[in-house]
């Protein structure tokens, strides 16, 4: 099975995944995020079907809140 | 008995007329000092030297502080303060979050002082009545009132035998005796802090300041909750201290620049319209927005700490609390304030206790609050945790800590260290809702449990060890506390930097110093101690100098610009960090940026560190933190994530957990894992300019500017 990065831990990729896929397997539910596709950042109202390809480094960034 | 009655039982002890004194660019640039031994009332002006080293609010109650206590002075000892100082910002209507007040004194329950930032009115209308602090120090014989009246200038004290000590029938009497009439334009001129009757009897009192909702025509309640205040206030037989002010004017601080504050006020208003609705909802649910958050990030703390997340937790999601709050009311604890998150439970009709049956309003709950009272002792309903909300602000003491403090009492019980026998029948498990109200009610009456329970976690941690043999080592490694403060509500097991964040605090494992987990453990951004080390430096620093100004911290991050992740440091918020230099010159009329912002906190902050020091503290030995906030302690915990803590014992220990027992994995973890904490400190304290025993280098504070002759006599003996 291929895998994809996310914030620097591996997990596996599947046929299709988009970025809702991965902030769903990842549990990300917090709304303040910014995220980036191979350094290419996706919009919010792309999230629902920005294909993440297989291979792929993907950063969730959190601003941070909380505290 | 009706007010006059009430008022007609005062015996005044003192009065004094002062002269009237107008703020001039923030400040009045003199602090009023009350004594409750003598019964003496000074007006004492700023030197120029305080006012350029320790700028306001948290800054000016360390050196009054300091002045006034020796190093051995205990919190009990009349010559103990509780200083409250508001910082040169508070009080401006154009900007959110501008109406704080900064309190310190020696705790109860870490030996070493205590801060503790609080919202309400108190704090800017003490400035409209001329004065930068309050100091109260000494002892009254019996309960007696302070009141400082703005409008006469006047400040008496009087004993006061017949008004209630409870928190949300006090300030209503006191803001209906001191207020010219009825009428709410009126009674929003007073403010009132207070305590109530837990405070009397356990070591974690805290301070209720008021606010008289206009809309609601009701006093609402803000709280400086932690490390004991309301029980040193109570100690004093303080009953209260009101404030009286003439009303709230454009320009009270007469500011250099109105228009720059303006500007920046009008920006983040839009900010709030536009982006919280997508953001935080912090107009909506408060910081309560936070409780299924945390949960899906495994950081709500459930039983102890012992856990981050729990099937249940849905019973505190932010869809509940936003159904419980009334919405569509501006609940600013300040006037002005965009952000609005001071939310509240409306007719809440109690269950419990003396007030059982009556409908009341509730100040919260927050997120602190809700994980604390709710799903770190197990408790997953939500009016059970708006109803131990309500008794913990009226009696008077600290949500978190009661929080923190419950749940260890029952991880104990449920581990056998104590029993039925030891807690007067109560059976004090996980989720035992009717034990839980019935231990806030023996806190209040000073009876059975709840007066052991409420010496706090290292207070019980002695009594259960001394009095039945408890394991010392094994509730050292549960209890979480450290320097004596109950820890507040997140699970740092997963996050190194936050574990610094927590333990190598001033104060005690209060995350108002650092909030890095995020950062840390789910963006990945400061993987290296250096990196932890240079965010467990400014971050702490950058959020010190919200204490000396008069700030709340929310607005900085809780709700952000648009473009802020396309910035160089987007976890620094740079548009807000601009905006509150250009706030503090244009209030001041100084001309500082962002480094010497950072400059002025180092200079507190690091002062405050001596402080400890001078009292026998602030060494290495105690940033020391209990296990559980780095790992799993028990086997139960361990299993709770065995894959998870497998796969990281094999990638980040380089050890093979096959045909390892629970029991060797845990060891082999915490071997770990606390070697680590120990290179964190290591490389925090160079970062910070500090020997390897935590104490700041002489070189450092005479390159900071804060090589007061004082400071350094109590380095050099530590160098």
């Amino acid at each position: 099975m291929g895998k994809i990065t996310v914030n620097g831990h591996e997990i596996d990729w599947n046929d299709n995944m988009t970025v809702r896929n991965v902030l769903d397997r990842m549990k990300y539910s917090f709304r303040m995020l910014v995220i980036k596709v191979n350094g290419t950042i996706v919009k919010r109202e792309d999230w629902e079907t920005f294909p993440v390809p297989e291979g792929a480094d993907v950063k969730v960034i959190h601003l941070m809140s909380g505290g | 008995m009706n007010i006059s009655e009430l008022k007609s039982k005062h015996k005044p002890l003192k009065q004094m007329t002062y002269e009237p004194k107008e703020l001039y660019r923030g400040y009045t640039d003199r602090t009023l000092y009350i004594n409750l031994d003598t019964n003496d009332v000074m007006i004492k002006p700023v030197p120029a030297r305080m006012k350029e080293k320790f700028i306001g609010g948290k800054g000016y109650g360390l050196r009054l502080l300091w002045d006034a206590t020796k190093p051995e002075t205990k919190w009990n000892d009349n010559e103990n303060e509780i200083v409250i100082s508001p910082g040169p910002i508070c009080g401006i209507t154009q900007y959110a979050g501008a109406g704080k007040s900064l309190v310190v004194a020696i705790s109860p329950i870490t030996d070493i002082v205590i801060d503790s930032n609080v919202g309400g009115f108190f704090g800017p209308f003490l400035k409209f009545s001329g004065f930068d602090a309050l100091e109260l120090q000494g002892k009254a014989k019996n309960d007696v009132i302070i009141v400082i009246d703005g409008t006469k200038n006047t400040v008496s004290i009087e004993e006061a035998p017949a008004e209630e000590i409870d928190s949300h029938i006090l300030a209503e009497q006191l803001t209906e005796m001191y207020s010219d009439s009825t009428d709410p334009r009126d009674m929003k001129n007073i403010s009132v802090i207070s305590a109530g009757h837990a405070a009397d009897h356990t070591m974690i009192g805290m301070l209720n300041f008021s606010w008289f909702d206009i809309k609601r025509k009701k006093c609402r309640l803000k709280q400086a909750g932690r490390g004991g205040i309301g029980t040193v206030f109570r100690n004093k037989k303080i009953k209260a201290v009101v404030v009286k002010s003439a009303g709230v004017t454009q320009d009270p601080n007469h500011v250099a620049n109105m228009e720059a504050i303006k500007e920046r006020g009008a920006r983040f208003a839009r900010e709030m319209k536009e982006l919280d609705p997508h953001q935080c909802r912090m107009k909506q649910e408060g910081t309560a927005h936070l409780v299924n958050i945390m949960n899906d990030y495994n950081l709500l703390p459930t039983h102890n700490f012992k856990f981050g997340s729990h099937k249940n937790a849905d019973a505190l999601h932010s869809r509940v609390w936003n159904k419980k709050f009334t919405q569509g009311m501006n609940d600013g604890c300040w006037i002005g304030c965009t952000m609005n998150c001071a939310k509240a439970v409306d007719n809440f009709v109690l269950k419990s206790g003396p007030y059982k049956g009556q409908s009341v309003i509730v100040d919260g709950p927050e997120y602190e609050t809700a994980a604390g009272v709710g799903s770190n002792m197990g408790i997953f309903d939500a009016d059970t945790v708006i109803e131990l909300n309500f008794y913990c602000d009226t009696y008077g003491i600290d949500t978190i800590s009661f929080g923190t403090m419950t749940a260890f009492a029952m991880e104990c019980f449920e581990n056998g260290i104590i029993t039925k026998e030891h807690t007067g029948g109560l059976e004090l498990k996980f989720g035992n809702i009717e034990s839980a109200l019935e231990l806030i009610h023996q806190m209040a009456r000073g009876e059975g449990f709840g007066k052991i329970a409420g010496l706090g976690v290292r207070g019980m941690k002695k009594y259960f060890a001394e009095h039945y043999g408890a394991d010392m080592n094994f509730m050292n490694d549960i209890g979480m506390e450290n320097k004596g403060l109950e820890y507040s509500q997140y699970v740092s097991k997963e996050s190194l930097a936050q574990q610094g964040g927590y333990a190598m605090t001033n104060k005690g494992p209060q995350h108002d110093e650092a909030w890095l987990i995020f950062m840390d453990m789910v963006n990945n951004h400061i993987p290296t101690f250096e990196n932890k080390a240079e965010a467990l430096h400014y971050f702490p620093m950058f959020r010190t100098w919200f204490g000396l100004m008069g700030l709340c911290k929310l607005p900085w991050n809780d709700v952000e610009p648009e473009n802020n992740a396309q910035t160089d440091e987007p976890a620094k918020v740079p548009e807000h960090v601009d905006n509150y230099v250009a706030i503090y010159n244009a209030v001041t009329g100084s001309n500082i940026d962002k480094h010497e912002m950072i400059r002025q906190s180092e200079r507190v902050y690091n002062f405050q560190r001596t402080f400890n020091i001078r009292r026998g503290y602030g060494l290495r030995k105690h940033d020391a933190q209990p296990y559980r906030a780095a790992g799993p302690v028990t086997v139960e915990e361990y299993k709770s994530l065995e894959e998870f803590y497998d796969k990281k014992m094999k990638e980040d220990i380089g050890v093979d957990p096959a045909g390892k027992s629970v029991e060797e994995k845990v060891a082999i973890t915490r071997k770990y894992r606390e070697n680590r904490y120990e290179q964190l400190l290591d490389a925090v304290y160079e970062r910070r300019g500090w020997t390897k025993n935590g104490v700041p280098k002489i070189d450092y504070m005479k390159k900071i500017g804060m090589d007061l002759p004082e400071v350094i006599e109590v380095l050099s003996k530590h160098q």
